[in-house]
């Protein structure tokens, strides 16, 4: 049988953990200026790959074969070696229209949000980053990322990484822009701040309505830091579809926080219910 | 790997001869330490030989060459039919924290013959098939134990792994009387008695945030995973099916572990199981079907014809039962009650199969089927758990009621011991 004094303790110790995972359970916070971004104006875009040579180079994979070099090649994916690549559309207003792509680095990242043991970290500087020493290797990111970005090191038995545009972070802490910006001759890739960069694209757009109508990543998935410039549809782009403007952490999330709420209603009921069924003192609880 | 490779073809065999050596030992455990008398006997441990020859190639090959070499996972579709057997399992456990919810919380004495067999068949589902499928679908098995140190509270599998570890300890507790009863450790089993019904609460707390959890990890997935299954509800669905689950694996574990054992069990048992599974399989329906029509979903049934069928096969097995229980003339007999348990475990399954797997593959392009390899170790991982279900079941007080009240019964160990003397497997 439950005893007052034991009533009290559990509803003291259940007061306590409300107050404790009040803090625990806010709302995620996220930089309001969303920190570093790139605006790529795919308008600009020669489709010369320079900006996928230049992130190999970078992360020690080794410049690209010369024989894969041109208009229209490539592997045409992500994969643990290239963690960018110039994916060349058919369709859209031009043939085969060169769209850079590489981790979104989102605001609020999906991967970082589902990662259980905080591997994956949205840095204040604006950096998606990933520290492999703490990786269990789940592939929870794989799954949750709405462009599916990051790609796994499938044949390593012992000791896989999750292999993903780290947004040059080292780089950008010693005050230099990402390998890729620094490589694009075009002017397509421009480094700077992203509310900065978003205002420039709205710039852009609005004096030149006739050669831009789209921007892409300004509220997508609650925004990211990446924004495309351009004359077509994210669709044709081969953006994914079906995305809300909402950030996806936030979808899992109201349903995380209620958490507290079932600890304590489960456990005052069943309490409640012991004693009820063991108030004859015929049975002990 | 082009040229022969010594010491993985060595590793390789060693496995497979352990695995093997191992399938004959626990086959003549469970034989009663005796070779096959019947066709029916050698059919069995041939079975189970072979079965585990192959887990030994399995095992020895996705430890030694990676996921990769062996999975038909890809970047493409990372989660496959291990992480499935997760989800799957998991909701097929659920018979423990229920019937223990039924007997320690409810004081329902009907279930009380039950609660054993099935906490077992429970502990059993958890360790198998969370932590045994985990330990072989992680890339980094040999770091699970990181998310006790690593905290990302904002992790729905965060939270999962945190409940799942707790609840096992808690199981842990509910299974401990039927050792400490077989070796009568009277004071560590008087201790366990008296922190029993606190723990049974924290289960059942700790299960309904993780069963509702399993679903809510997919509802990060809103552009991948097909409308038929993909809702804000999604946590809500979890939870109800694998209370639905867990009272058809009560019926289906406890009618057919008496039945094989020779053991009575009254009638009343299963049919009160199949009866309080009906309501809540009328709620859980009724809010699927709301759910789709409001939704404006159901134009996916044709539009995707694989999804379509597993769908609709997955919403048929679950109503079926609704048919058997509501028949009066069927309703009271067990036999029926076990036919009703039958399809609602195979259609939470397959519901669960849909979320993880099928229901994930038009959104990602990708045509994922498990590889032979992924295969048999899901066969034996489940192998795993009915040879110690077995063992338990010949080798420990399974049979017995639990002693929760305050009327002390002396218990009956003397019977279990006709059953197998302990002396000579070195238990004592």
């Amino acid at each position: 049988m439950i005893s007052r004094r034991r009533f009290f303790q559990v509803g003291a110790t259940g007061a306590l953990t409300v107050l404790g995972a009040r803090e625990l359970f806010a709302e995620p916070q996220v930089n309001p200026n969303g920190g570093a971004g790139v605006l790529v104006d795919l308008m600009r875009c020669i489709g010369c790959r320079a900006c996928e040579n230049a992130c190999r180079v970078r992360a020690g994979f080794g410049s690209l074969p010369t024989a894969a070099i041109g208009y229209g090649a490539g592997d045409g994916k992500l994969s643990f070696q290239s963690r960018t690549f110039v994916d060349f559309r058919n369709g859209g207003t031009k043939p085969k229209q060169p769209v850079k792509r590489q981790c979104m680095h989102c605001l609020e990242p999906a991967c970082v949000s589902v990662c259980p043991v905080a591997a994956l970290e949205k840095t204040a500087a604006g950096p998606v980053v990933y520290h492999e020493n703490i990786c269990i290797g789940c592939r929870y990111c794989l799954l949750a990322c709405p462009f599916s970005v990051p790609k796994y090191e499938w044949d390593n038995a012992l000791m896989p990484r999750v292999a993903k545009c780290d947004f040059c972070a080292d780089r950008q802490a010693k005050g230099q822009s990402p390998a890729c910006v620094a490589a694009c001759p075009t002017g397509t890739l421009k480094f700077g701040k992203r509310s900065d960069l978003l205002q420039e694209a709205k710039a852009r757009l609005d004096s030149q309505p006739d050669r831009y109508t789209s921007i892409y990543g300004e509220d997508i998935v609650g925004g990211t830091s990446w924004i495309y410039l351009s004359d077509t549809t994210p669709e044709e782009l081969g953006f994914p579809s079906g995305l809300p403007k909402e950030p996806l952490p936030a979808l899992t999330w109201k349903a995380i926080s209620k958490l507290p709420f079932v600890v304590i209603g489960v456990g005052l009921i069943l309490s409640a219910i012991v004693r009820w069924r063991t108030r004859d003192g015929t049975e002990q609880p | 790997m082009n040229e022969f490779n010594w010491i993985l073809a060595l590793f390789r065999i060693v496995g497979v001869f352990a695995m093997m050596s191992g399938a004959v030992f626990v086959c003549w455990l469970l034989s009663g330490r005796q070779s096959p008398k019947h066709m029916s006997g050698v059919f069995g441990w041939s079975l189970l030989i072979v079965l585990w020859g192959l887990g030994g190639y399995a095992f020895t090959s996705r430890y030694a060459l990676g996921l990769g070499a062996v999975t038909n996972l890809s970047d493409q579709f990372p989660w496959g039919i291990w992480k499935a057997l997760v989800v799957c399992g998991i909701a097929f456990a659920a018979g423990g924290f229920l019937t223990a919810c039924m007997v320690y919380i409810f004081r329902i004495r009907t279930f009380y013959p039950i609660l054993r067999p099935v906490v077992l068949a429970a502990y059993l589902g958890y360790m198998l098939s969370a932590s045994g499928a985990l330990l072989v679908d992680l890339g980094r098995y040999h770091q699970i134990w990181r998310p006790i140190f690593y905290w990302q509270h904002h992790s729905v599998l965060f939270e999962v792994s945190w409940c799942v570890m707790l609840y096992t300890g808690v199981l842990s507790v509910e299974f401990a009387p039927i050792v400490l009863d077989r070796f009568g450790w009277k004071r560590i089993s008087h201790f366990v008695h008296a922190i029993t019904v606190p723990f049974v609460i924290c289960g059942v707390i700790l299960s309904t945030l993780h069963q509702s959890s399993l679903g809510s990890l997919f509802l990060i997935v809103p552009n991948k995973l097909l409308p038929l299954w993909y809702t804000p509800l999604l946590p809500i669905f979890f939870f109800l099916s694998a209370l639905i689950s867990g009272f058809a694996m009560a019926i289906f574990v406890s009618a057919l572990t008496f039945w094989i054992f020779h053991k009575p069990l009254e009638p009343r048992v299963l049919t009160s199981l199949a009866k309080g599974m009906t309501p809540l399989l009328f709620i859980y329906l009724f809010l699927r079907i709301a759910d789709l029509t409001a939704r404006n979903a159901w134009m996916y049934i044709f539009r995707c014809p694989l999804q379509g069928f597993t769908f609709t096969l997955e919403m048929l097995l679950l109503t079926l039962p609704l048919f058997v229980v509501l028949r009066t003339r069927w309703s009271g007999r067990r036999r029926w009650a076990f036919a009703a348990a039958i399809p609602v475990i195979l259609g939470v399954n397959l519901n669960r199969l849909n979320v993880a797997w099928i229901g994930l593959l038009p959104a990602t392009g990708s045509n994922y089927f498990p590889s032979w390899i992924e295969i048999t170790v899901v066969l034996n991982l489940l192998s795993f758990g009915v040879v110690l279900f077995g063992l338990a079941a010949r080798y420990l007080p399974l049979f017995e009621h639990p002693d929760i009240g305050g009327h002390h019964a002396p218990r009956a160990i003397a019977d279990v011991t006709t059953i197998g003397p302990m002396e000579a497997s070195g238990h004592v």
